[in-house]
């Protein structure tokens, strides 16, 4: 079997769609001769022809908007933010027009929004931001998260051929880090809304998603070696719709849960998992949810400061050494 | 294609030749007509329920506008999977060229279970794609994108169809209009942009709004052909509109027409216009009223005479007090159909626990 990066993987599962279904198209900027700025659609113009891999304006309103009146005509196109950051200047066409679609005026719109995020590459306040929480927000839209090559490659094929709006986010600091032996020939499509355990565990839990699996999986390792901790992560793939049942069921299993994200404190995500925690599983609970998440400021620049905001490895092996003994 | 002859608030065409300019049978120009009437009835009749208390929202008025809704739609072609508009708030008329009903409009305002968005959305925000219409958001400008993005499909399947899509004169001040036009005219997108210069943004008038004279200059500034005619104009609207979709059925890229014309009513009808100057109000009512421009043209043809006219008048009126029967007394929605159609997966919103207490 080929070990692919996590890149690789991801182009692969486009170009797969690509040639399965001619209504599958690309629009962004530079995706064309360039093949996007991290290489992603390298060669697919190539191979599929200017008129489906499109380049366009510096406009991510209008290829958000035109992504959705191909979607509302039948056809299937993956919009690319060049780098995700810059999906807020699309805030309003996703958030009103997209999401609002089919509950509004029963309009199908298939399409696929994606694009590089995170940190831990020194991209500065712009090219590091992780925008899961404000789409979270917007009941119609669905977001992924794949953590693994496997995963980027099942979940965009099945992302392309989701029935409503997704949003992919595909962390940069994975594309070339992350490699895995993925089988040739072999369909990959991963479910959207089910969670994947990334490690099995009796002592408590980790709930993650994105980079931070990577990171938390690192600390679990050392936490095993150096205090004889058992960890469990749980790698959520996709973050709308959530699956309650498989975060419900780890923390049934340790009794202890750590939320670990990427994104910034206030309003991420794992206020919205600990809710639903409380809510569900209160009695379950033999300490109290906890977050190991950025610090509540722009991501900076420099690698000291950088370093400091987003969550380490070592956050979260002390985090979890303080809950494990709580 | 640039004409400067429009008229504005202070300029109102005082003569007309007799003759019928645009190459319309005796047929088409009582069909025009017919939605003209239609438009202008109905929304009086809405204004009847919303006294009544029977529009749930607000009522928005296309009053001195339905000339160029009417003529601008009536020149695209018809039909199943034919050209899709997206018509705005004071674009009835186009909708209801392109085949919306009566009583699927006075559902929509009434909030009923059986309008076309089940009381989800308001007013003319509805749509069938099939039959070439797609209903607005409130987002001003939004539509231009999305109606690019439809284009961009008739490119790409190379079909012989065009989209058409209206913005206001204070629409014209969004990113997204600015965005989609840009867009569309890289792409040479089969496309046809009306600009309604009705010269009241709510409240604001044009030169609070932008600094050109012409909505035509902004679209230029994009390479976009583009052309200014008198939108109470019915038949400058359609031939000037005709030719736009015939050339972008052509493979000419996209076509801007602004038509100049005047807001008559409040932006909704809460709206005491307190803004608007009385006299400008009056003159445009006295001098320029489009269903009275156009009634006049017929009538000086001698194709048409005043009792064809009664007979199209006294039908639709039976059309609209027939639709208002049909739907005035049906229930609203079921609360708990709220729920459904957020997704196709999973079907429903999750009731929420205290709903079951």
């Amino acid at each position: 079997m080929p070990e692919v990066t996590f890149l690789e993987a991801l182009r692969q599962g486009m170009w797969e769609e690509m040639e399965r279904d001619e209504r599958v198209f690309i629009l962004g900027e530079d995706v064309g001769a360039y093949g996007g700025a991290f290489k992603v659609t390298d060669g697919f113009a190539k191979r599929f022809g200017e008129s489906r891999v499109i380049d366009t304006p510096i406009s991510e309103a209008a290829i958000v908007g035109a992504a959705a009146g191909a979607a509302h005509m039948g056809m299937r196109p993956v919009a690319e933010m060049q780098f995700i950051d810059f999906i807020s200047c699309a805030y309003d066409m996703l958030t009103n027009y997209v999401a609002t679609a089919r509950y509004r005026a029963g309009l199908a719109t298939p399409m696929v929004v994606r694009g590089p995020c995170g940190g831990y590459v020194r991209g500065g306040p712009f090219h590091s931001q992780n925008p899961e929480a404000a789409f979270l927000h917007t009941p119609g839209l669905k977001i992924v998260y794949p953590a693994t090559a496997r995963d980027a490659k099942g979940l965009i094929k099945s992302s392309i051929r989701d029935e409503d709006p997704v949003l992919y986010l595909e962390h940069k600091w994975l594309y070339r880090r992350i490699k895995e032996q993925l089988p040739e020939g072999e369909e990959i499509l991963t479910p959207i809304g089910k969670a994947r355990l990334a490690r099995e565990g009796k002592h408590l839990s980790i709930v993650t998603y994105g980079a931070t699996v990577w990171k938390s999986l690192e600390a679990a390792d050392q936490l095993d070696k150096e205090d004889g901790l058992s960890v469990e992560v749980l790698d959520l793939r996709t973050l709308s719709p959530m699956d309650d049942a498989a975060i419900m069921q780890t923390v049934q299993k340790t009794n202890k849960v750590l939320i670990v994200h990427e994104d910034t404190r206030t309003g991420g995500i794992a206020g919205e998992i600990a809710a639903r925690i409380n809510e569900r599983a209160f009695e379950w609970l033999d300490g109290p949810i906890m977050r190991v998440t950025a610090h509540d400021v722009p991501i900076p620049y420099a690698p000291t400061l950088e370093d400091f905001v987003l969550p380490q490895t070592e956050d979260i092996v002390k985090a979890s050494r303080w809950l494990a003994a709580y | 294609m640039t004409s400067r002859a429009a008229p504005t608030a202070k300029t109102i065409p005082a003569t007309q030749s007799t003759a019928l300019p645009a190459p319309l049978s005796r047929d088409q120009l009582f069909e025009i007509y017919y939605y003209l009437r239609l438009t202008r009835t109905l929304e009086e009749r809405l204004v009847a329920l919303y006294r009544q208390s029977k529009v749930i929202g607000g009522l928005f008025r296309s009053l001195g506008q339905e000339g160029e809704s009417v003529a601008s739609a009536y020149a695209l072609e018809r039909g199943r999977h034919r050209d899709i508009l997206s018509p705005l708030i004071r674009n009835l008329g186009s909708l209801l060229v392109m085949g919306a009903q009566p009583v699927e409009i006075l559902r929509q305002y009434m909030a009923k279970a059986e309008s076309p968005t089940r009381g989800r959305e308001l007013n003319v925000h509805f749509n069938d794609i099939e039959k070439g219409y797609l209903g607005q958001i409130s987002h001003l400008g939004d539509m231009i994108p999305v109606m690019a993005g439809i284009a961009l499909t008739f490119k790409l399947r190379g079909e012989a169809r065009v989209g058409l899509v209206y913005i206001g004169d204070g629409g014209t001040s969004t990113g997204t209009f600015h965005e989609g036009l840009n867009l569309a005219a890289v792409q040479r997108l089969p496309l046809v942009v009306i600009g309604e210069y009705n010269h009241w943004a709510y409240s604001t008038p044009p030169e609070k709004q932008f600094a050109v004279r012409d909505l035509a200059e902004k679209a230029k500034g994009y390479g976009i052909p583009a052309v200014t005619v008198d939108g109470n104009d019915v038949f400058a609207v359609y031939e000037a509109t005709k030719l736009a979709v015939d050339r972008a059925r052509r493979g000419k890229g996209v076509h801007f027409i602004e038509v100049k014309t005047y807001r008559r009513k409040g932006h909704a009808e809460h709206d005491d216009q307190s803004y608007q100057p009385k006299e400008e109000l009056e003159r445009w009512a006295r001098e320029n009223d489009p269903v009275d421009r156009y009634v006049a043209r017929l009538l000086e043809s001698d194709l048409v005479n005043e009792a064809d006219l009664k007979e199209i008048d006294d039908r639709v009126r039976l059309e609209v007090d027939q639709a208002t029967d049909a739907c005035v007394d049906e229930p609203l929605p079921a609360a708990e159909t709220a729920l459904p159609d957020v997704y196709v997966d999973p079907p429903a919103a999750d009731k929420l626990w205290f709903k079951a207490l």
